[in-house]
């Protein structure tokens, strides 16, 4: 199930190579090049040859100069074969998600961020925290899978941290981002210190396997058993790891990317409303 | 049909004792088919359609005599995909989707939507003040009908039917309101990214003053009928026992929380559209019981009429101020007027891109079909619903549509006590513990 995305995608680029003019082949490569900079880190992240016209303050990249790319955005209407003559068909830009941030994260970001650190130092585990993005006013932790449960339990009992409210765990499957397909997103808030910060944690698509935080944080089984309902994250160490959604004996994951979606049967010559996936669309 | 046959489990089937089916049917007739081998340890089945369940709540009780030994909920039988839904519509059109999921609170569901993604485009500060104000005076409103309804179907599951008939009484009001200012008693799709919809149609101040008149004489009744009420009392108080160390391990939070005597009320602690500017008091009860859950209902609907005259107030200063953000790169490009043959679009604005401008025709199209891109990323707002936190991750992947809503109901977290509040007690105290979490299954199952 998991292949069908990129195998999609490849005959996707395959078909606009073929339909292409000229001038497009022409410019392909230096596409490509760009997208490969991009997704590696070192590009600009611009994605296009172009200088932009303007060079005001705030049209220039932010200084860290490091992006973090996962996937392409082909076209401007979504699936090809639909008779696309508007010439956007080849169009490719990167999907550029918020780069990892420097410390200092600002405000009370730099307390939190240390009494984490000081403490997984103390423990010779100073690797669990893969990155730390700052965004929009937001703090979010990525944290390696295995060190899900100490992190927890320490941002749950430190003195400093005090993240004793959880607010439950929401998936998010990225197709794309090859290796750390699954995404367990959890929001936690401290009531003592009236913060909120953010815990992400990955797993691939192979081996879709996240600890359960259910011992640390109770009102958790409800929410991990529907982002195992919804896209098959198997967390370890649950109770009773069971749909909660969706009937007992669904088969398949709904929230996937990859989910087969139902199309729409009209009584017209045998024709079809094909499913939205499939449909044209802006992307 | 006789009790002797089961449509869902044959004689057998079942791992654990003999299986009856009350359909409706003379007491006595299952009672001699229990015969002689009466247990004292029963399971019953009870929903997923069941009066007193609100909604498709299905409840597995265990039971010995009358006592509840366990208790388990059911739930997803109204799970309609409403997130899933979301990833194929636009950011706009997202609204109309997650406003249906807690149908009692539609407004909260459509804000705390909105405020991510004006997060992630980062225009939280550009949403005029007019929108703010009436993105708060409709929660507020809403917080009312929905802590009405709350009340007045707690009181009909205990049989106290006057309750039920005045709350919904009163409740009409509210949607009356609802359905002068959106068009649409429920699912209004009213609040949008960068503002809402409409402007305030004429009148409508008048009309939300005289409400606030109203129910300040309304208000009263519930107290009278209910607050020292003995069988009322008698039902309620010590029921579905719930203390804070409880509340924060299982997450819950509304007045369930505050039940607990913790005044936690993002209203307060983490203001949002502009609730630091307002008056009001976060009520709180130290009882952790049912009875509590209910004065603090109550309680709140008074503040939140409070917050409403209010913000009634502010809105008669701001007449002709902008409800949508400037940036005409985001803001829906029509507006609903009156014509000759009813509301409808604007005549001016269709004028305008059909006979006048081609350009202000593309910009039309592009941005309704189309839609705006919001920058890649995720945001959680949280905001204080009538049950408590309710937040939605929005994700982007810079694309025209959510790449992930996911919405945190509090209905869904809150509805995982009902284990620990009502194991040890009476079967018929189970449905006042539930009644007081006031779960509504539109949001538990989305």
């Amino acid at each position: 199930m998991s292949d069908k995305p990129d195998e999609k995608h490849a005959g996707t680029a395959k078909d606009e190579s073929d339909d292409k003019t000229d001038k497009n082949e022409a410019a392909r490569p230096a596409e490509e090049r760009n997208l490969e900079a991009a997704k590696s880190g070192t590009g600009t992240g611009s994605g296009v040859d172009q200088r932009a016209p303007e060079q005001s303050p705030e049209n220039l990249p932010g200084p860290t100069g490091e992006v973090h790319a996962v996937g392409v955005r082909r076209g401007m209407f979504g699936v090809s074969g639909t008779g696309d003559t508007s010439g956007y068909g080849g169009l490719v830009s990167a999907k550029v998600f918020p780069a990892p941030s420097q410390k200092p994260y600002g405000g009370w970001f730099d307390e939190v961020a240390g009494a984490l650190e000081a403490r997984l130092e103390a423990t010779e585990l100073t690797s669990a925290i893969e990155s730390v993005v700052v965004h929009r006013g937001e703090i979010t932790f990525h944290v390696r899978r295995e060190d899900l449960p100490f992190v927890a339990q320490m941002l749950r009992d430190d003195e400093a941290l005090r993240f004793e409210f959880c607010s439950g765990v929401s998936g998010v499957h990225y197709p794309d981002d090859t290796g750390r397909e699954l995404h367990a997103v959890y929001h936690l808030t401290s009531m003592t210190h009236n913060r909120r910060i953010r815990v992400e944690v990955t797993a691939p698509d192979s081996d879709p396997h996240v600890p359960s935080l259910v011992s640390i944080y109770p009102t958790l089984d409800w929410h991990e058993r529907e982002t195992y309902d919804m896209f098959g994250l198997i967390f370890d160490g649950h109770p009773a790891l069971t749909r909660v959604l969706m009937p007992d004996d669904w088969p398949g994951h709904p929230q996937r990317k990859d989910y087969p979606l139902g199309g729409i049967p009209v009584e017209y010559k045998g024709g079809s409303i094909p499913p939205p996936d499939e449909r044209r669309s802006y992307n | 049909m006789s009790t002797d046959q089961d449509l869902y489990a044959a004689p057998g089937e079942t791992s654990q004792g003999r299986v009856f089916t009350v359909t409706g049917q003379d007491w006595d007739s299952i009672t001699d088919s229990i015969g002689e081998s009466a247990e004292e340890r029963v399971v019953v089945n009870m929903g997923p359609q069941h009066p007193s369940t609100h909604g498709v709540l299905r409840l597995i009780l265990e039971l010995e005599g009358e006592t509840v030994t366990e208790a388990r909920c059911g739930i997803g039988y109204l799970h309609t995909g409403i997130e899933k839904n979301m990833e194929y519509r636009s950011w706009v059109q997202g609204t109309t989707f997650c406003t249906r999921m807690d149908y009692l609170s539609p407004f909260y569901n459509e804000a705390t939507y909105v405020l991510g993604v004006e997060r992630l485009l980062d225009i939280e500060d550009d949403v005029p003040e007019k929108a703010q104000v009436m993105r708060v005076l409709l929660m507020e409103l809403n917080r009312i009908s929905s802590h009405l309804v709350a009340i007045a179907t707690g009181g009909m599951e205990i049989g106290a039917l006057t309750v039920m008939t005045i709350g919904f009484r009163e409740r009409e009001l509210v949607l009356d309101l609802f359905e002068l200012i959106t068009g649409l008693r429920m699912n209004h799709a009213f609040i949008r990214p960068g503002g809402v919809a409409q402007d305030l149609p004429p009148g409508a101040l008048d009309e939300i003053r005289d409400f606030i008149a109203l129910m300040r004489k309304r208000l009263p009744e519930y107290a009278a009928l209910c607050n020292a009420n003995p069988i009322f009392k008698g039902r309620l108080e010590g029921v579905g026992h719930l203390d804070l160390a409880g509340c924060l391990a299982l997450g819950i939070t509304g007045p369930v929380l505050r039940s607990t005597g913790y005044a936690w009320d993002l209203r307060k602690t983490q203001p949002y559209c502009g609730y630091e500017d307002y008056d009001f008091e976060v009520q709180t009860w130290d009882t952790a019981d049912s009875y509590g859950r209910f004065r603090i209902r109550l309680n709140e609907m008074w503040e939140s009429l409070k917050i409403v005259e209010q913000a009634a107030d502010r809105l008669a200063g701001l007449e002709g101020a902008p409800v949508m953000v400037g940036d005409k790169k985001i803001a829906w490009p029509s507006q609903l007027a009156i014509g000759s043959d009813g509301m409808g679009n604007s005549l001016d604005h269709i004028r305008h891109i059909m006979g006048e401008s081609m350009e202000a025709l593309i910009h039309h199209f592009k941005l309704v079909t189309e839609g705006f891109r919001v920058p890649a990323g995720q945001a959680y707002v949280p905001i204080e619903s009538p049950r408590g936190e309710l937040g939605a991750h929005v994700v982007s992947d810079g694309g025209t549509r959510p790449f992930r809503a996911h919405f945190r109901d509090p209905s869904f977290t809150n509805l995982q006590a009902t284990s620990v509040m009502s194991e040890g007690g009476m079967v018929a105290d189970v449905i006042v513990a539930i009644a007081s979490i006031d779960p509504v299954m539109g949001g538990v199952d989305r």
